[in-house]
């Protein structure tokens, strides 16, 4: 198996990949988003053996870029670029959970400060605003009223680029200070976390705790719908978050294509980066088998 | 800075804070790209070469960045 590991920086969820795959004697090219030079019209790579990509960028354009360049030359990527497109799009990816009936808080797409303000008044205050590409909760407001987004609205097509000409905007879900993360590797749920906070974004990223969750029924199942609509399958490495609404049961608010472990391996005893590996080597075989 | 202790079991490898100018010690070799933390003023670093070990202030997080 030839392995290409994409990169944008190496974090802990790094580190512990390529140690995974060291420990199985399986050698990794890591390729820097930055310093990657891709000849788009060199011929088909025809070398007789499985090629892999495992998508580790932080760029969410530069990873399409180049996780397209290298399906188009025969690599099975993970994730694949249709998977990477609508997770990096939160647009996107609320259409693909709506066309699949996986249930999802009410969102409104908006492209006018008057339009805007017409969905909030229809969704009902307080309303989120997101901006459709990005993570980590940054950029995400609780908006109180209709003073409050329109600041928010004014900053936002003054200050922003084209992208934020679309304004995201979904209901408010009472999540009682949690939600939840579920990890789906090749499209099985094999660890969950539940991630607290008293600050309305939960993301460990933002100061979330995080404890182990058992993988219930229900959860895989809607997890899995969720890897689905969004274009995974064989190939997806993904997680799922979800609230826990009181009337609705679960709704799958995002699913990130580059998922971060590093909080959830002790706290749910699930070893994600051997998982990891575990799937890529099984799609490599796969592949090698096909061919 | 770089540095190998020689004669011993145990290899020291260490670098300069380039916004501080303290001593990072690391367990292990570091891969390049990796990202560290200063742990007398708390910046973000990345190794930018590992023989010599060269540190730099990590980049800034960019809009279409997550995971």
């Amino acid at each position: 198996m030839r392995l290409t590991l994409l990169h944008t920086r190496i974090r802990t969820e790094e580190r512990l990949l390529l140690d995974e795959l060291e420990r199985r004697g399986i050698a990794a090219e890591l390729v820097h988003a930055d310093e990657a030079v891709l000849d788009l019209t060199e011929s088909f790579d025809a070398r007789n053996e499985p090629h892999v990509l495992l998508d580790r960028c932080l760029s969410h354009t530069k990873a399409l870029a180049i996780v397209r360049a290298f399906e188009s030359r025969g690599a099975i990527c993970m994730n694949p670029s249709k998977v990477t497109r609508t997770c990096g799009d939160k647009l996107l990816t609320t259409l693909a959970l709506t066309d699949a009936d996986v249930p999802t808080p009410r969102t409104v797409a908006a492209f006018s400060a008057d339009g805007a303000i017409q969905a909030a008044d229809e969704l009902g205050y307080p309303v989120v605003i997101k901006p459709c590409t990005g993570s980590w909760g940054r950029m995400v407001g609780r908006l109180s009223d209709r003073d409050a987004l329109e600041a928010v609205l004014e900053h936002k097509l003054a200050l922003g680029g084209p992208q934020h000409g679309v304004i995201y905007l979904q209901e408010m879900i009472n999540k009682r200070e949690r939600d939840i993360r579920a990890f789906v590797v090749g499209g099985r749920t094999i660890a969950a976390i539940v991630r607290h906070s008293e600050h309305w974004i939960t993301n460990t990223a933002r100061g979330g705790r995080a404890e182990g969750l058992p993988v219930s029924a229900e959860l895989d199942d809607i997890c899995r719908r969720a890897s689905n609509a969004v274009g995974g399958g064989e190939h997806s490495l993904l997680a799922v978050d979800l609230f826990e609404d009181p009337d609705r049961g679960l709704l799958v608010c995002e699913v990130n294509s580059t998922m971060e472990f590093r909080n959830s391996i002790e706290t749910t005893g699930v070893d994600i980066p051997a998982r990891i590996v575990d799937h890529l080597v099984e799609a490599a075989n796969a592949s090698a088998v096909v061919a | 800075m770089s540095q190998i202790a020689t004669g011993t079991t145990t290899e020291t490898l260490t670098a300069t804070c380039p916004e501080c100018g303290g001593t990072i010690t690391f367990a292990r070799a570091p891969r390049r790209h990796e990202i560290v933390r200063c742990p007398d003023c708390g910046a973000e670093l990345e190794v930018t070469s590992v023989s010599p070990i060269t540190l730099a202030l990590a980049p800034e997080v960019e809009e279409d960045w997550g995971e």
